[in-house]
């Protein structure tokens, strides 16, 4: 399966091509897709804040921001504008350093958790071995920067918000391995290129979901408890402690915790979508298209095609699941705090060993079926 | 000298730098709570090491397990407890500082002697098994090194016993540490949260 188009070798060969040695072309060639993942990630928060605000209205019966723009579209953009150009306040008796600290740990993770976010065969910025447990690794530096900028806030709601979220953090991540473990076992690879290679056979019917049906669920339950969304807004719930751990910050420093929580609410669900709904897959298959079409599967046109559908489905499935989040947020309360523990530690976790267990055990029995 | 090499020995410098400096700053600084997060910078920075050194699945497990679990859980303890009490002077705290500098300075000349004794270099640069590494500690695991794999995991089954022991007090009849009978119902009220009465 080694086709689809390399860019980083077109644009290598077309710098030589300048008389410039290969090394130079690939220092040159380095931070243009980091870049480009950085672009798409803040767009794609812009885009989500968007929804998130139209559909709010829609299901609380508004109508939403208006004014900016057709539709209210340029309204993400004055919001970020208002925060970038907002006076920057460290509270007199906070902790500066750590004050300043605590958003950039929480930011920094999530963004470099787009390194193994595949968009296609050779789409993503780095096909590294570890891949998927490299997310898992990353996400749990998180909680760290969250206790950080509680304790600095000096404040007691900010306090016990960074504590519920570390506690969260720490007890959903559990269920949340445990289920990304058993895909890895139908595998037989971490990487994100070959998890969702294994799932392209057959269209919509090899996609994981139809052989993971219950870590298809733990693994969003527990990813949007990581993103601290409702109904799992423990540490920022706002008629207890304010806003948590975010409460006593104000202008870019809070704009930070903003777009990181945004961000990794992308990255969560493109993440299920490549786990558990084939990625960059289309439902029908490719290679049926092209045989339909009678052309050879290196056309370039199939190629280009192929690109350019994989881009357009990874980003389409992921923002279905963003708007299934929305619309849990709007519609769900939230639970209490030994709800949430409950849950994670006595439901969540059992049920997720017990469906390693089981996939293990189908992958002995149908080889065929479970990746041999 | 070729590029990768120079960015090599740059990240390589930084690192050590960040390491000995965070180092010196988790047993030197008074604030145990700047202690606390430096030392998870310096498990940050291990972790960058493992990654110079081509064993990507060793510095993820380092995040996972050392930051993500082992610092978090520290610094989360240190904000459960969090009494700003003044520590009382030690009297004779110049012989204590003394008598630790040399036995840290005897473990160092340790350290030095086995790096200098011992053959660092591999026998041919094939050894080295970059991304297959995961596959190969995971052949390890369950081979040759199976039964220290699962002693380790009894280690902290008892561990993990031990401090719901610890924590959950209302189990023991005696107190630990004073001998005395546990009152018995005052636990059982303060243990109970406010909020699960209600349903």
């Amino acid at each position: 399966m080694e086709y689809g188009l390399d860019l980083e070798y077109s644009f290598n060969e077309f710098l030589k091509g300048f008389g410039l040695s290969s090394e130079i072309a690939h220092i040159i060639w380095l931070p243009l897709p980091m870049l480009l993942v950085l672009v798409a990630a803040v767009v794609g928060v812009l885009v989500t804040v968007w929804l998130e605000r139209k559909i709010s209205a829609a299901a609380q019966q508004r109508i939403g921001p208006e004014y900016a723009g057709a539709l209210g579209v340029l309204q993400p953009i004055a919001d970020g504008l208002k925060l970038l150009v907002k006076e920057d306040i460290i509270p007199a008796k906070a902790d500066g350093i750590l004050f300043t600290a605590g958003p950039i740990l929480v930011l920094v993770p999530v963004i470099l958790s787009w390194l193994i976010v595949p968009f296609g065969q050779n789409l993503l910025i780095s096909n590294v071995g570890i891949g998927i447990f490299l997310w898992i690794a990353l996400s749990s530096i998180q909680p760290i920067g969250l206790l950080m900028s509680g304790y600095a806030s000096n404040n007691k709601y900010s306090l016990l918000g960074g504590l519920r979220a570390a506690a969260q953090s720490i007890s959903y991540e559990i269920p949340l391995a445990l289920s990304v473990l058993a895909i890895v076992l139908m595998t037989n690879s971490l990487s994100t290129i070959d998890i969702v290679n294994q799932q392209t056979g057959a269209g919509i019917l090899s996609w994981n979901i139809w052989r993971q049906p219950v870590g298809f669920i733990v693994f969003w339950i527990c990813a949007l408890a990581e993103c601290e969304r409702l109904p799992f807004d423990l540490p920022e719930a706002e008629e207890e402690l304010v806003a948590g751990y975010q409460t006593e910050y104000a202008g870019m420093k809070f704009a930070l915790f903003y777009l990181g929580s945004y961000i990794n609410l992308i990255l969560s669900a493109l993440l299920v979508s490549i786990l558990y709904l084939g990625g960059w897959g289309f439902p029908i298959p490719v290679e049926l298209i092209a045989k339909f079409l009678n052309l050879p599967i290196n056309a370039p046109f199939i190629q280009v095609f192929t690109a350019s559908i994989g881009i357009v489905m990874t980003v389409l499935k992921a923002y279905l699941l963003v708007f299934i989040a929305i619309l849990l947020r709007w519609t769900t309360p939230r639970v209490r705090i030994d709800q949430l523990l409950d849950l994670g530690w006595k439901f969540l976790l059992p049920i997720s060993l017990a469906n390693l267990l089981i996939t293990a055990g189908l992958k002995l029995a149908f080889p065929q079926f479970f990746g041999g | 000298m070729t590029i990768a090499i120079t960015t090599q020995i740059i990240c390589f410098t930084i690192l050590s730098l960040v390491i000995l400096i965070g180092a010196l700053g988790v047993v030197l600084l008074e604030s145990i709570v700047y202690s606390a997060f430096l030392l998870g910078g310096v498990f940050m920075s291990v972790a960058g090491l493992y990654l110079l050194l081509n064993a990507s699945f060793v510095a993820a497990a380092q995040v996972l397990v050392y930051v993500g679990a082992v610092n978090v859980l520290i610094i989360f303890a240190i904000m459960l407890v969090n009494k700003k009490e003044d520590l009382k002077p030690i009297n004779d705290i110049k012989s204590r500082r003394i008598i630790s500098t040399s036995i840290c300075l005897t473990l160092l000349s340790l350290l030095i002697r086995v790096d200098m004794t011992n053959v660092w270099s591999l026998s041919s640069p094939q050894n080295s098994i970059g991304e297959e590494s995961t596959i190969r500690i995971g052949e390890h695991l369950f081979s040759d090194y199976l039964l220290p794999f699962e002693v380790a995991s009894v280690l902290l089954l008892m561990a993990m016993i031990g401090a719901i022991v610890l924590a959950r007090r209302d189990v023991m009849s005696k107190d630990i540490s004073t001998g005395l009978p546990v009152d018995q119902e005052l636990i059982e009220k303060s243990s109970e949260p406010l909020l699960t009465n209600k349903n």
